[in-house]
């Protein structure tokens, strides 16, 4: 138990992540085989799951960069991420066909990937540049109308998206040279222009995908450029005096952020295969806001499980809950309550319609059992231990200096 | 490594800073009211004045934080009023702050790493791939920020939050950070305040050290001691005006000087 305990209770001295990391790197190989191995070979849904989720995960890195490290307050970042998706949609689909340009475009899904990512970087560009004076709570308004304004666009513009009906049948992911072999079921051959459609293809890709991130980011994080954002959250006006341009550098966190996410957009619409106005709303926003602060803001590793942990709770969890309140309804001899009957709309319907308070009551308690998060980064460790060190500080904002 | 693009001219070259007729208004508010003094290179030069009386204001003109309303701050011979505080590092002026303002929950070398953001030329790509440049400017990066906290006396407490350092050592951080941006000119905001007598002593002789190491010293302070022990030149301001300019002994004599202090019934 103490030794669990030791885990659990991260030493603010000792550095986590490389177990952490470790760990991660495990499960990101066991799981397509347990998947498989679990459900005789039928497994191939939990595998899509997973894949979907690492998604998530490159969104919530993407968000740390801005929240966590800079500490520039982004409600609006599913923007982005819409950005992304339709980037691909257009870019590598039949559907250009039915708009004013009446000519299709199938660029490769690794072109688009970075395309994605480039158009995201730039839209973060365009909006970090007048808004990026703002400061906290305003910032945060702003981006919070760049989130409501962007899917809304995408859903009125129909010549060019379709409207609520979005874009569907987007090109698949083409490898150029694959071997195939016993793997998959077939015998030794190489393979050219390979089509990716088996969620266990998707499911690789996105784990080398993130750890290239993983590794990109935090070589940024150790970096001047990463140094200069922690200085610009920490005191904006002694970041400026020590030479930090900081207007630019939080535009880079921003468009850094707005990569991420227009690149997880791409990866989404490729594997989706779909995209409309629908899936990127308010919600998504906050969803991820709420992964990267459960995980522990601006500690990668910790955003990661903090990302894995909320998508398996509300895309897997929460969709479970139904079906499964009826069995233990059932088996503790309650089955009375499963049937519909005057009011009460039967167990499972009733947990259906209350599973966002449920999700709300599990996020309440993660934060009340553990404010700093799961795997938090030295400072959020610090910072919730106020209090310690107060006597030495001096907290006196001086009106001449602070604006 | 100097960040002049255009060679100081002959005065320049004695007058590092020169302030000519600078005023800072906050609405109706005069805070600074058309101030005029110069600056030697070499010297330590300090501002004094009553609470109030628009020392820091003056400090926040000179390093672009408020642009002043009016008037010409002259760094080595060009007009650097209306530049940007991270325009004003590049060109060589440091500063520490009345009221610290560390980065809180970085560690002391990291508070010291930042300080060469304007001395270092790393790029997002260097940055993202590690490449062979940015490896040898971080490890020259860690060296000189590793020299200052010693130049300071900090070595010991390299890893450990800026804000878990006593307060002492805190000041003493501010400097070194401000140092490692290279500065011609070093702008103190009184740096002794709630300093002990032996802390005090430490101070003036971290001044000369600086001194010594070419760099210029410009300083607000209240404790007389240590302003009339370092500095060459005085410089008074009261409510934003300034009232008296001169070496040590003058100052101590100044009736102006002598009533802003103590109240015209002294």
């Amino acid at each position: 138990m103490r030794v669990l305990r030791r885990l659990w209770e991260t030493d603010p001295r000792r550095d986590p992540n490389p177990l952490v990391y470790t760990l991660l790197a495990i499960v990101a190989i066991a799981y397509p085989i347990w998947a498989q191995a679990s459900t005789g070979g039928q497994g191939d849904f939990l595998i899509s799951f997973l894949a979907d989720g690492g998604v998530y995960v490159l969104l919530a890195i993407g968000l740390n960069v801005v929240v966590g490290f800079a500490g520039l307050l982004d409600l609006g970042y599913a923007a982005f991420f819409a950005i992304g998706a339709y980037t691909y949609a257009f870019l590598a689909s039949e559907h250009l066909v039915v708009t004013p340009l009446h000519e299709a475009v199938h660029l490769p899904f690794w072109i688009v990937l970075l395309i994605g990512m480039f158009v995201a970087a730039a839209f973060g560009i365009v909006l970090g540049a007048p808004t990026l004076r703002l400061r906290g709570d305003y910032l945060a308004i702003v981006t919070l109308g760049f989130g409501e304004i962007v899917p809304r666009v995408f859903r009125n513009l129909s010549t060019w998206t379709s409207g609520v009906n979005g874009i569907s049948a987007l090109d698949k992911p083409v490898l150029p040279l694959w071997l195939q072999g016993p793997w998959s079921g077939d015998p030794f051959e190489l393979v050219q222009n390979f089509k990716i459609i088996q969620p266990l293809g998707f499911y690789v890709i996105m784990v080398i995908l993130v750890g290239i991130c993983v590794v990109l980011v935090n070589n940024l994080r150790t970096s001047r450029i990463g140094r200069a954002w922690m200085a610009v959250r920490e005191d904006e006006v002694a970041a400026a005096a020590m030479g930090v341009n900081t207007v630019r550098i939080k535009l880079l966190a921003f468009a850094i952020g707005a990569a991420f996410s227009g690149f997880a957009g791409a990866f989404y619409g490729a594997k989706l295969s779909l995209v409309s106005p629908e899936n990127f709303g308010f919600s998504v926003s906050i969803t991820i806001l709420v992964m990267i602060v459960l995980g522990g803001m601006g500690n990668i590793p910790g955003v990661i499980a903090g990302a894995m942990l909320i998508y398996v709770v509300i895309f897997g969890l929460l969709g479970a809950l139904p079906p499964l309140a009826e069995e233990w309804a059932t088996s503790l001899g309650l089955g009375s309550l499963v049937a519909t009957n005057g009011e009460w709309p039967g167990i499972a319907q009733e947990v259906q319609r209350l599973r966002f308070l449920i999700f709300g009551l599990i996020l309440v308690m993660t934060m009340l059992l553990r404010p700093q998060g799961l795997i938090p980064s030295r400072v959020r460790q610090q910072e919730l231990k106020k209090g310690v060190h107060e006597d030495q500080t001096i907290e006196d904002v001086n009106a001449e200096t602070s604006t | 490594m100097t960040a002049l693009t255009s060679a100081p001219t002959d005065a320049a070259r004695d007058d590092i800073l020169r302030i000519e007729h600078v005023t800072k208004r906050f609405g109706g508010l005069v805070a600074v009211d058309d101030v005029s003094f110069d600056v030697k290179r070499g010297e330590v030069f300090a501002l004094i004045g009553p609470n109030g009386a628009g020392k820091t204001t003056l400090f926040n003109s000179i390093t672009g934080i408020f642009p002043p309303s009016e008037g010409r701050v002259v760094f080595e011979g060009r007009d650097i009023a209306g530049a940007k505080p991270h325009q004003a590092a590049a060109l060589g002026i440091a500063r520490t702050f009345q009221n610290i303002r560390l980065f809180e929950y970085m560690s002391a070398l990291d508070n010291v790493r930042v300080g060469q953001h304007c001395r270092t030329n790393s790029k997002l790509w260097d940055s993202l791939f590690k490449t062979p440049h940015e490896r040898k400017e971080e490890h020259a990066i860690s060296d000189r920020a590793r020299e200052l906290l010693q130049f300071v006396g900090i070595e010991k407490r390299a890893e450990e939050y800026a804000r878990n350092l006593a307060y002492g050592q805190q000041r003493r951080l501010e400097i070194a950070r401000a140092l490692a941006t290279r500065p011609h000119l070093l702008l103190l905001d009184e740096p002794a305040a709630g300093f002990t007598p032996q802390e005090k002593v430490e101070l003036m002789r971290l001044v000369d050290k600086i001194l010594a190491e070419g760099i210029t010293v410009f300083l607000i302070e209240h404790d007389m001691k240590v302003v009339m022990g370092i500095s060459r030149k005085i410089a008074v301001l009261d409510h934003g005006e300034l009232i008296a300019l001169g070496p040590p002994e003058t100052i101590r004599k100044d009736q102006r000087v002598i009533e802003a202090y103590l109240g015209k019934s002294a």
